[in-house]
């Protein structure tokens, strides 16, 4: 079953045995035909279905009043949500990365619970809170705050969806790094803000990039939880996700592909920046590696 | 408690930490359990024991059961390849596999939907050839599961295949081991763990998933119901009490496998000598 | 006193890291803190820098009182194991560091520190490298900008952690020529940390030997080797032969020169070049027998089998300059006879 490989070109160069021809055909094969049909169809086929009935119909339909309502609520919902979990994340990769403490692995199973918690509810969750049957429901009516069914409901959701998104990216690369050169910064005098952004931050920077990055494309693009606190009202409280949902089910397929587009498009931009990010980043972690000779 | 230890800033730093942690995560996962605790037991099980709420978890674990055994023997033929050969267009395709991480729930549900319809580009040729359909049935479920599935497993094999000792592998054929021997006896051992915890991970995704699921799923009660639609529907006919019960028996569902998942991993870890 | 360590004590968990450590080292000094790997040295180090607290104790700079000081006030040079240079800066802006995060009434201007790095990086004569960035560095190069830049704000006390740690041998002979010279013309008061033996010996002017969480024995190189106050240290520093008195060593002893061991006694250390061997003329009766030897540059190492006690086997070293070696004219098996000059006896 071992061939040698005839030229170095074609074999892998660390291997000097390599699966035959026909095993490694027909596993390429495979991967590209499970990876076209799985993923690159579905992508081929959002634009596709957008610009089915032509350029007008999709402008159109992304210059709908409710549509337009949409891009604003899910870019408010971004704006506000990111920062947020981007210093939580910051902060609780400090404290776990770089001190120890009782209960550190629980705090770490913890930050990563709202991944495995169903997004539906995620959603549900507030409502039994802040709805109108909910434990905060008749004192919020009384002051006539809404929360459930309005903007800030949709907020809370998506934090919590994204709430484990950029603490993820930066502990374990924190952990890997080591604090020697924050200690050599305290050293020559420089104070904690000042050793965190000359040093920490500037080592950090291309994951902490990475998870802001996914932690914006989730939180533009979420649907469960937003989908229970949301109300489903036009123009007020559909962001992007929903408004494709609307759209669908009204068999306005159009207008639901057109916006599934701009998310799609969301979706390829954060890939295409992902790789590049983490091809920075394994540059600056082999610098680190790099054996002293 | 932080160890004598110079680094400033741990107070603020685990303050935070756990205020907004108890905030946005803790306090209101604790509300859920307060307020199914309102619920007798008897009322409990009567929701548990419902028909239509038994028929639904059985859609839900049975398609994400399923979904991720094929994500787990789809995903290991990719991390394979992908590590293993080159070939024209590998970074894009190895890129692409984040796909469904970063394409919205619902961009993924409707575009689904539409190929897989019987009357979608997938759909019907199934549909013609095989006189299968996909979409509106169980099996369109499964479709879309293995798609939001099919990342976690990739991930989580590919790092570990590519740390492996090719050494091994020539070990194995200096000893007379053929390449098949050498695959079931070296290479498999070796990668197995990795592609249980990608399989639980897949699994653990599946059951919650609601987005990419509704719109292929035809929705059915007994049939195609997927348990989140049902919460959703519950909540909509104001119906609290027994969306908490599903919520929180889901809860309780996920964090096992969540703590299946970590045990494997330690265990994984544990036997790789890296503990 | 430059330094003063006064009772530190530290623990991590169950483990005594640093039992109630004493320590004075004056004005000008350069120490070696030598020790096996888990002594306790490198927690030492780190807590006179302030990277560590001790649980007990105080640590005294230039006669201050430190104690409680953060490190960045403590005014110390630090030389971390893998050097722990920025990797995002250049090698200029890495030395530069520590003038540019001075409070902005005690910086520099730009222009001063501008000459004062390239003054600095001229003295480690890397100048040259001044717009790299440090994973352009080889190791050596690495570790004297480390130097360079722990050297920036003036540090009252010098501190390296395995300043060679993670070099080359050949690198490393060189660096520790070089840091001896440099240490001369700077004559600022340093430590450094090292589990080498002859590291500790070539470069320090002082060594303080570290075993367990406590201080074993402090004085000068030559100190330690003529006069090691226990086996541990004897032990440590340099090879040794050991004779216990216990298992039947006493009559051989004295067939090799020496009387009445039971007098100083029970553990004789003997080092390998203060056995003087000559070629037997009692035969038979002989002390040791020849087994093998090595090359060890202008000396020859022997190795030697015992004789006469009890069939046992047990192995000696002696060592002798090469051209004597040849004029004896030894070969495998050839019995001796010996002379111990000199022994150090322990309890």
């Amino acid at each position: 079953m071992n061939t040698i490989p005839a030229t170095p070109f074609i074999a892998s160069k660390k291997l000097t045995l390599s699966d035959s021809d026909w095993v490694r055909y027909a596993l390429i094969g495979l991967t590209l035909g499970i990876t076209g049909l799985f993923l690159v169809l579905p992508l081929a086929a959002v634009l596709i279905e957008a610009f089915a009935k032509g350029w007008s119909t999709f402008s159109a339909s992304l210059t709908h009043p409710d549509a337009l309502a949409a891009m604003r609520l899910t870019l408010l919902v971004a704006l506000v949500t990111v920062p947020l979990t981007t210093v939580f994340g910051i902060s609780a990769a400090w404290a776990i990365a770089r001190f120890d403490f009782r209960g550190k692995s629980l705090l770490i199973t913890l930050i990563d619970l709202p991944f495995s918690v169903s997004p539906v509810i995620a959603g549900l969750i507030y409502v039994l809170i802040f709805g109108a049957q909910g434990w905060l429901g008749p004192w919020l009516s009384e002051h006539d705050i809404k929360i459930i069914f309005a903007v800030p409901g949709i907020i809370l959701a998506t934090l919590f969806v994204t709430f484990p998104f950029v603490a993820r990216e930066l502990i374990p690369l924190m952990q890997e790094f080591g604090h020697e050169e924050e200690e050599a910064a305290l050293s020559l005098g420089a104070s904690g803000w000042l050793t965190f952004f000359k040093v920490t931050l500037p080592n950090i920077k291309w994951a902490l990039l990475t998870g802001v990055l996914l932690c914006n494309a989730r939180a533009m693009g979420e649907f469960g939880a937003v989908s229970v606190v949301s109300g489903h009202i036009r123009g007020l409280t559909n962001t992007l996700s929903l408004h494709i949902e609307v759209s669908y089910n009204e068999y306005d397929f159009v207008g639901a592909f057109a916006s599934a587009s701009l998310l799609a498009a969301l979706a390829i931009v954060t890939l295409v920046f992902k790789t590049v990010l983490e091809w920075q980043q394994k540059k600056g972690l082999k610098a680190a590696r790099q054996p002293v000779e | 408690m932080p160890q004598s230890n110079i680094m400033p800033g741990f107070r603020p730093a685990i303050s935070l930490t756990l205020v907004y942690l108890a905030l946005i995560v803790l306090i209101p996962l604790s509300a859920m359990l307060l307020k199914s605790m309102q619920l007798s037991l008897d009322e409990y099980w009567a929701i548990l024991t419902n028909h239509r709420v038994q028929a639904s978890f059985r859609v839900s674990f049975g398609a994400a059961l399923i979904a991720a055994a094929v994500a787990a023997v789809f995903g290991f033929i990719i991390a394979w390849s992908l590590v293993r050969y080159t070939f024209p267009g590998k970074r894009l395709f190895d890129a692409l596999i984040d796909l469904p991480f970063a394409l919205p729930t619902a961009v993924a549900g409707i575009v689904l939907a539409t190929i897989y319809e019987p009357n979608g580009w997938i759909g019907k040729l199934v549909m013609d050839n095989l006189g299968i359909q996909i979409a509106y049935k169980p099996l369109g479920i499964v479709f879309a599961l293995i798609f939001i599935g099919l990342p976690f497993v990739v991930r989580t094999i590919e790092p570990v295949l590519q740390e492996l000792d090719t050494a091994m592998e020539e070990a194995a054929a200096s000893l007379g081991a053929t390449r098949l021997q050498a695959f079931l006896k070296v290479i498999l051992p070796n990668i197995l763990p990795a592609t249980i915890t990608g399989f639980a991970l897949a699994f653990a995704r599946g059951v919650g998933e609601y987005g990419s699921v509704i719109f292929i799923a035809g929705n059915m009660p007994y049939i195609s119901e997927i348990v989140p639609l049902l919460i959703i529907t519950k909540l909509e006919q104001y119906e609290y009490a027994g969306a908490t019960a599903i919520g929180m028996t889901m809860l309780i569902l996920s964090f096992v496998l969540l703590l299946l998942i970590n045990g494997l991993q330690w265990w994984v870890r544990r036997r790789s000598g890296q503990l | 006193m430059s330094i003063s360590v006064n009772h530190i004590s530290k623990h991590f968990g169950a483990f005594s890291a640093l039992n109630n450590i004493n320590l004075d080292i004056p004005e000008g000094e350069l120490v070696a803190l030598l020790g096996p790997s888990g002594c306790g040295k490198t927690t030492l180090l780190r807590i006179i820098a302030g990277l560590e607290q001790a649980d007990q104790g105080d640590i005294f700079l230039k006669g201050d009182k430190v104690t409680d000081k953060p490190v960045k006030n403590r005014q110390i040079g630090f030389v971390f194991q893998h050097y722990a240079l920025f990797r995002h800066m250049t090698v200029f802006e890495n030395v530069a560091f520590g003038l540019r995060v001075k409070p902005r009434r005690d910086r520099p201007s730009n222009e001063v520190i501008t000459k004062k790095v390239h003054a600095l990086l001229q003295l480690v004569q890397l100048d040259w490298l001044h717009d790299r960035y440090p994973d352009q560095l080889s190791g050596g190069q690495r570790q004297r900008i480390a130097l360079a830049r722990a050297l920036a704000v003036e540090p009252s006390v010098l501190l390296m952690d395995e300043p060679f740690g993670a070099l080359d041998a050949s690198v490393r002979k060189d660096l520790r020529q070089w840091l001896r010279n440099l240490h001369h013309d700077l004559n600022v008061t340093s430590i450094f940390v090292t589990h080498d033996q002859e590291e500790a010996m070539e470069v320090a002017s002082q060594v303080v030997v570290l075993n367990h969480g406590r201080i074993e024995q402090q004085g000068s190189p030559s100190d330690i080797y003529d006069h090691p106050v226990n086996a541990f240290v004897s032990r440590f520093i340099g090879q040794t032969n050991v004779f216990d008195l216990d298992e039947h060593d006493a009559d051989w002893l004295q067939t090799a020169g020496i009387l009445n061991p039971h007098q100083e006694g029970k553990i004789a250390h003997v080092r390998p070049h203060d056995i003087i061997i000559e070629k037997s003329t009692t035969g038979k009766a002989a002390p040791a027998t020849v087994k093998d030897w090595q090359h060890l540059g202008a000396l020859i190492r022997l190795e030697l089998v015992k004789n006469g006690v009890n069939g046992s086997t047990a192995h000696l070293f002696a060592e002798m300059p090469n051209d004597q070696f040849k004029e004896l004219n030894l070969n495998r098996g050839d019995k001796v006879d010996l002379k111990i000059r000199q022994a150090h006896w322990f309890h």
